[in-house]
């Protein structure tokens, strides 16, 4: 690849420098900041630190005994391994669903991407709607399934016993559910593209081996799939680890009675409600550090062989 | 192309997929049907279609009566325009770049970008926003460079994205090509110009339509930079209508709608692109 149109490094700066001046600038730098605000004392947003914590590592020390900070890593954890198994996996079980049909493939790809083009505050709105505690979507369905109980006064008046979906007992799925839902049409469509991109020849191979149906799905398909997955898997954590505006309209701070946490809500409250901006910005070396270790161990598992 | 479970019968197969089209498509149909509904019979009967007496475009007039929509757009139009143009342009160049020549530093400087995905906005916002109050953007209440602090960080968070994706398709681009245009006479930059960019369309189309709608969608940089009302984009506007609307749902819908119409516009006009160039950058993986 090393033409001798390339030879000549100058023309590099210009293609080079825009990029980076605005990632060191925007992002790194901020980052960089971000890291030694962690060891600071710092009055609130804006402000400049006022000298070393004492002892400096304090923000570290509060991280490990803060219970609140145990429910947001629980749930942000069971988050990411439902966000793994459900998105990646139904994604997976459509894309190998629409790869053996022909009428209506593009149909489908269009509408599976739909949801993610819509900002999180209009879903976390919509949602809101839909498990709305008296007359919501989902509790009218259930009304007029029979699946709620009801009684009816000597009035004339319907007394019913609505399903309240942000209570202790069903929160979480309330809050995972359109996380979950809103993304699988991301990982469907790169699951796609995987599959259009294995070669027809194996499938006649394996054919006139006499390998079929699941048989083909489980030796060819999947194995080949694998680097294709591997990607979604980084792609499902990180993201995972970063969820925050769609539980924050849903949820806010912490409901229901501090359980309902997130890293992502929890950082952002303690930051921008509580000005703890010291302690936030440790809750952020904890998400950043958490993925790329999660990611690691992700590709170390998964992607074993380059020759695929 | 047929690559496996051919044992699944059709009807079924229909059947699954259909059922998942439904979960995306039906809650932004039941959200559009009760914005149009009388107030009061949202929460008796949802699922009717609203007509005659209750059918009502009242929701959509309090909407555009209560908060400043026509504001809102300009502003959400600007910023994302803005980053949009800029994003496209310097990564562009940056992957270009990165693919083509071959230098010390240069795998460092990829997993520099790698590393940037990960970074979520809330680890940097903090800092940018001293920097940009030191510079005098942030916090003026001078409403053209409070937009300008929204842009300036939406354009970095964006780049690295658009980086990766742009150069999964520069690699694909044949090399003859450039090496023939260089024999005719063309400089690296109007290589890059005149078969670069004409090669990777759909790749650059797709990296506009998500720094488009990301910054759009973006409410957490939004509400951090735009204070005044004045300066409000279109999604801090929804938010802000969400806290004050209570109980009345059928502002919440049409609010809703109002939001998400322009976008869905853009996805449904260029979504050919967006599944095309996503797919041919990301399965490099």
């Amino acid at each position: 690849m090393n033409s001798m149109i390339y030879k000549n490094k100058k023309p590099l700066l210009v293609f080079l420098v825009p990029a980076f001046a605005f990632l060191i600038v925007f992002l790194y730098y901020p980052f960089f900041q971000n890291v030694v605000n962690t060891f600071m004392r710092i009055g609130g947003l804006g402000r400049a630190a006022q000298g070393l914590n004492t002892p400096w590592y304090e923000n570290y020390r509060r991280l490990f005994t803060d219970p609140y900070m145990h429910t947001a890593l629980q749930n942000t954890l069971l988050l990411t391994l439902c966000t793994i198994v459900f998105q990646v996996g139904i994604a997976l079980i459509l894309a190998l669903l629409v790869d053996t049909i022909r009428v209506g493939a593009q149909f489908f790809r269009t509408v599976y991407f739909f949801p993610i083009v819509i900002s999180a505050t209009a879903l976390g709105l919509m949602f809101n709607l839909i498990f709305l505690y008296k007359g919501g979507m989902v509790n009218q369905l259930l009304l007029s399934l029979g699946r709620l109980p009801y009684e009816v006064k000597p009035s004339g008046k319907v007394l019913v016993q609505w399903l309240d979906w942000k209570d202790q007992a069903h929160f979480l799925f309330t809050m995972f559910m359109p996380v979950m839902w809103q993304y699988v049409g991301f990982y469907f469509v790169i699951l796609v593209t995987g599959l259009n991109n294995i070669s027809p020849d194996l499938f006649e191979a394996a054919a006139l081996d006499g390998a079929d149906g699941w048989k083909r799905t489980r030796y060819i398909t999947l194995p080949l799939l694998r680097n294709v997955l591997c990607t979604c898997l980084v792609l499902a954590i990180t993201g995972a680890l970063k969820v925050f505006d769609l539980p924050w309209v849903m949820f806010g701070a912490g409901m229901p009675e501090n359980r309902g946490w997130l890293t992502g809500t929890y950082m952002y409250d303690q930051t921008f409600n509580r000005m703890n901006v010291d302690y936030g910005s440790t809750i952020a070396v904890l998400i950043v550090v958490l993925g790329v270790v999660l990611s690691n161990v992700a590709n170390r598992v998964f992607r074993p062989s380059d020759d695929l | 192309m047929n690559t496996g479970i051919k044992k699944i019968p059709r009807v079924l197969t229909y059947l699954v997929l259909s059922f998942w089209a439904l979960t995306t498509i039906y809650p932004f149909i039941w959200v559009l049907l009760n914005s149009f509904r009388k107030k009061g019979l949202i929460l008796s009967d949802s699922f009717s279609i609203p007509l005659g007496d209750a059918f009502t475009w009242d929701n959509y007039i309090t909407a555009w009566q209560r908060a400043d929509f026509k504001n809102a757009y300009f502003n959400s139009f600007l910023i994302s325009g803005t980053v949009t143009i800029f994003v496209v342009i310097i990564a562009g160049l940056a992957a270009y770049g990165l693919v083509r020549y071959r230098f010390r530093g240069r795998d460092f400087l990829y997993s520099l970008i790698m590393a940037g995905m990960m970074f979520p906005v809330f680890s940097t916002i903090i800092p940018v926003f001293r920097l940009e109050v030191m510079l005098g953007i942030a916090g003026t209440g001078n409403r053209w460079l409070s937009l300008l602090a929204v842009i300036l960080p939406q354009i970095a968070g964006n780049l690295c994205f658009a980086i990766i994706i742009l150069m999964g398709f520069i690699q694909s681009v044949p090399i003859d090509l450039e090496e023939s245009a260089y024999l005719d006479g063309c400089n690296v930059f109007q290589i890059y110009f005149y078969i670069i960019i004409p090669a990777a369309k759909s790749s650059f189309a797709t990296v506009a339509i998500f720094a488009f709608l990301w910054s759009y969608n973006d409410l957490f940089t939004q509400s951090f930079f735009l204070r005044y009302p004045q300066e409000r984009a279109i999604t801090g506007l929804l938010n802000e209508i969400s806290s004050q609307a209570g109980v009345n749902y059928g502002l919440m819908a049409s609010s809703v709608v109002l939001v998400v119409i322009p976008v869905l516009i853009v996805y449904i006009c260029l979504q050919k692109h967006i599944i095309k160039g996503l797919t041919a950058g990301a399965v490099k993986g």
